[in-house]
């Protein structure tokens, strides 16, 4: 049970679409890629906005969208399609624009109205017409607009592309919430790998139309041999838990693959699991534990993998029991410190990266 | 001074005629500026040409070819002496289809422009939300364009009041059946009767006035969207 795609688009300019992938029926699956990848177009194609060419197929739960000369028109897809834009409608106030999902919905909606309304943050302004809102309350009217109408398939088009940072990291909080509670599968497309980190289970890679990789996020962000890993912003994901608050010092204290990592202290209780993002470039390497050091996060790991990402650079793949770390180090210290795969090593890391990055407005 | 039998006579048929009009240009001119709105051809092109053909025409000319399509002895004018027994030339619903040809781009193209300005993505929503094309119409594009909608049919209204041309080549002078208010104003004139004209000319400025002010205080000058 998933959804499968066959897909052949031609688009503006020479622009081509071909792809075949099936996407998972469950969890948050990211479309990535630069702009003019192919993402929004790919989308659409699902949502049926947008009609491939001949030869395409769309499957979704064994049920046939679009095959042998037939396409299931939009409104019979049971689909919920959150737009970078919003697109709450402009004659009828906030309730309203839920009603008119609610009203149409077919089956019953995975949250309860009030529930979503709460958990929204909605509930205020509900007879507010749209054009008084803030891009923000606007976006998340419009998340809650698509989840009235229980749909089967949740599509998100760049939800946060037009909010500011505060906005933004809202709203994402708030997804992250939904993914957790409500079991939809979601297809979200976006050009922040950082927003992609903290929300998607799985990645599809997209450039120039084709899909180029596709596997586990998790996986995905700790690979080499991706585009991920060439991007300036690099990152690698690790998940863990809660371990402590040290409400003194005021930081958390996370607990990954059984060694602790510090960072700003988080509202979640302890127990509760988290992912932390983990730049490259914040990650530096270490022959022994360094005695006396103003880092506080310093992690025994195994080099797994070196590669050179080009120039000055290499880029090392270090394994923390099950899960991997990225480092970006220069050549000259590689070579002066003799590293090599299978050569156990320790990464500092600098706390303000996982402070900043770990997606919390604290 | 109380107005005479006659100029109810003449004041209730333009009535008639203008609201019976504009209700067909509503019905007609809703799916026609939908099209137009929607489509891009040469087709299309052409269409939105003869729709404001009537703006730029000599409304004689366009008088002149009705005559000529319903007289009795046209094909238009023989079908419907036997489909209704009557004669069509020189009857009202002659008029009536003068007036709706005639008023046609004055209900189409306020409508058309609030197609067009229509939010492009908001249609799209309202289809991921569940909304057959129908009901998308009838939820968010009919309530979007609602004054657009009381702007077509004003206009068309007023305009069907206004025509001169168009009526005196195809409905002669007929009263109770083909004389309308700006017909009886020229007949009046033609007979010096002037206190009558008077009272019939005044009667029509004040009248259009009012419509364009009520048009104008509604919707502002974006209202007035009809281009030659």
């Amino acid at each position: 049970m998933s959804l499968d795609l066959d897909l052949h688009c031609t688009g503006q300019q020479g622009f081509q679409l071909q792809l075949q992938s099936s996407i998972a029926d469950q969890g948050v699956t990211a479309l990535y890629g630069p702009s003019g990848s192919g993402k929004s177009t790919l989308l659409d194609c699902i949502a049926g906005l947008r009609e491939p060419g001949d030869g395409s197929q769309i499957s979704f739960r064994g049920q046939q969208w679009l095959g042998h000369g037939q396409a299931v028109p939009v409104w019979r897809r049971r689909i919920g399609y959150v737009f970078q834009d919003a697109r709450l409608f402009p004659h009828l106030t906030v309730a309203g624009n839920l009603d008119y999902a609610s009203q149409r919905a077919r089956g019953r909606p995975a949250l309860e109205r009030d529930r979503l309304q709460a958990l929204l943050g909605i509930d205020e302004l509900l007879p507010q017409k749209p054009d008084t809102l803030s891009a923000g309350q606007q976006q998340r009217v419009a998340i809650g607009r698509a989840l009235c109408s229980a749909p089967q398939l949740l599509l998100l088009d760049e939800p946060l592309a037009n909010l500011d940072p505060m906005a933004s990291a809202e709203c994402l909080t708030l997804l992250q919430e939904i993914a957790n509670q409500v079991d939809l599968p979601m297809i979200y497309v976006s050009h922040d790998i950082e927003e992609l980190g903290q929300l998607a289970d799985d990645l599809l890679l997209l450039q120039k139309g084709k899909l180029v990789d596709s596997g586990p996020m998790m996986e995905m962000s700790s690979r080499l041999d991706t585009q991920l890993a060439h991007e300036e912003q690099a990152a690698a994901i690790v998940s863990g838990h809660i371990k402590a608050q040290d409400t003194h010092f005021g930081l958390t204290e996370i607990e990954v693959e059984e060694q602790v990592l510090y960072v700003n202290l988080l509202p979640q209780a302890p127990g509760s699991s988290r992912r932390l993002r983990i730049p490259a470039r914040d990650v530096s390497i270490c022959r022994e534990r360094p005695a006396q050091s103003s880092i506080l996060n310093i992690l025994p790991v195994t080099i797994a993998e070196i590669t050179t990402s080009g120039g000055a650079q290499l880029m090392l793949r270090l394994a923390l029991g099950k899960q991997f770390l990225l480092a970006r180090i220069t050549r000259k210290s590689a070579e002066r410190l003799q590293l090599a795969p299978g050569d156990r090593v320790f990464a500092q890391i600098k706390s303000v990266a996982l402070l900043s990055e770990a997606g919390d407005a604290v | 001074m109380p107005l005479s039998p006659a100029e109810l006579d003449v004041i209730g048929l333009t009535a008639a005629l203008a609201a019976v009009t504009t209700v067909i240009l509503l019905v007609l001119g809703t799916p026609l500026a939908w099209w137009l709105a929607t489509r891009r051809t040469n087709m299309s092109a052409l269409v939105e040409a003869l729709v404001a053909l009537p703006l730029v025409l000599p409304p004689t000319v366009l008088g002149f070819y009705l005559l000529l399509a319903l007289a009795p002895d046209s094909p238009v004018g023989m079908l419907w002496q036997q489909l209704t027994g009557t004669r069509l030339a020189f009857s009202f619903s002659a008029l009536v289809i003068g007036s709706v040809i005639y008023s046609l781009p004055f209900v189409v193209q306020p409508l058309q422009s609030a197609f067009q300005s229509l939010p492009a993505g908001t249609r799209q929503a309202a289809a991921t939300l569940g909304a057959s094309p129908w009901d998308q119409f009838r939820s968010v594009v009919l309530p979007i364009s609602r004054r657009s909608f009381i702007t077509a049919a004003s206009l068309g209204f007023a305009h069907t009041v206004g025509e001169f041309g168009v009526i005196l080549m195809i409905g002669g002078n007929i009263p109770g059946e083909t004389q309308v208010l700006s017909i009886a104003l020229y007949d009046r004139v033609e007979t010096l009767q002037f206190a009558e004209a008077h009272r019939m000319a005044a009667g029509l400025v004040v009248f259009s006035l009012a419509l364009l002010f009520f048009i104008y205080r509604q919707s502002g000058a974006s209202a007035w969207r009809v281009r030659t």
